[in-house]
């Protein structure tokens, strides 16, 4: 074979195999959903960032209001991190036992994923209930605008992961895990893990460094 | 590379079939690395373990470091062949996330430092 190839790095490979290049035909369609679907992850952090940027920018524009050490109960918040966080490693164990075909085991740990998302969205709205009732609602000062904004942007996007996640329940116990139900459980694993980076973010930038 | 197999071994994000890397333990080492950044972030924050006016740069180190624990272990980001445009996706999303953010406080900053009168 004398045909020049554009891969350096594996000139002895055989040029039958998609290897995401260009070469060897078009990709699998897995591959193929998991990469639009992750572009749509990345806009939607772009999304967050303005959001982040914002909060940035009005985080000490209290107006004469509370401030978020006043505000912030880092108990709760670290409660809130090891459900998000604990959720997301169901959620992998789920995705994978989905894989290796494993209704049942999948059904248990996406029942787990549920709880823990759902005790997130309970403490947070609780939290948020409670900076209302003492005055401290999103009306009271830039602060609290940027704050409500980009935290409830986020848990209406776990409420709607756990939406989602209900849905693919539904899926699978009505379809089995076929193929394009294994693709559509792909790309919801990949937005529940999204969500707990974002949250990484949050709490190191709202929470950790508000309350000091 | 050791072998052609593994150069041929198709991933995504998320995507565990063929793949030996992905296992119920990968998941668990990358819960354990996670609670750890975690951990450090919280106790770095509320005592003076780091030099005070260094701190806020500590935190960033640690969100930082479990970000990348997120991505190699939960969403299996590797150095795979097809892991390439989803690479490049992610590098011109953290550009774009710098930009706004990092020019948002920036030109802010700026403004508050050129005030006349003081903001607060």
């Amino acid at each position: 074979m004398t045909t020049a190839t554009i891969d350096t790095g594996a000139s002895s490979a055989p040029t039958d195999v998609a290897r995401g290049r260009g070469g060897g035909g078009p990709a699998p369609k897995r591959i193929v959903v998991a990469y639009g679907f992750w572009i749509f992850i990345l806009s939607d952090i772009v999304l967050f960032s303005a959001l982040f940027a914002a909060y940035a920018v009005l985080a000490r524009n209290t107006a004469g209001g509370p401030t978020g050490a006043e505000l912030f109960n880092l108990r709760n918040v670290f409660i809130e991190t090891m459900c998000l966080l604990l959720s997301s490693y169901t959620c992998g164990l789920g995705a994978l036992s989905a894989e290796r075909r494993q209704p049942a085991r999948f059904l248990v740990f996406a029942g787990l994923t549920f709880v823990l998302g759902a005790a997130f969205l309970v403490i947070e709205s609780l939290e948020f209930a409670g900076m209302v009732a003492k005055g401290a609602g999103p009306s009271r000062s830039a602060f609290l605008s940027a704050f409500f904004t980009l935290v409830g942007t986020h848990g209406a996007h776990v409420a709607s992961g756990l939406l989602w996640l209900a849905y693919m329940v539904a899926q699978v116990v009505a379809k089995g895990l076929r193929a394009a139900v294994l693709r559509r459980l792909l790309c919801w694993s990949l937005f529940w893990h999204a969500l707990d980076i974002v949250w990484i973010g949050v709490l190191t930038l709202v929470y950790l460094m508000g309350a000091r | 590379m050791e072998g052609h197999d593994h150069l041929f071994d198709d991933r995504s994000p998320g995507v565990e079939e063929h793949e030996p890397t992905a296992s119920y333990l990968s998941y668990t080492a990358g819960l354990g690395f996670a609670i750890v950044a975690t951990i450090a972030s919280f106790v770095v924050s509320q005592t003076n373990l780091l030099w005070p006016p260094g701190i806020p740069v500590g935190l960033v180190v640690l969100a930082f470091a479990q970000i990348g624990v997120h991505l190699v272990f939960f969403l299996h980001l590797g150095s795979g062949p097809d892991n390439t445009n989803n690479i490049l996706a992610l590098a011109f999303g953290v550009l774009i996330v710098f930009l706004i953010i990092g020019g948002s406080i920036w030109i802010i900053a700026n403004l508050n430092a050129n005030m006349p009168m003081p903001m607060h």
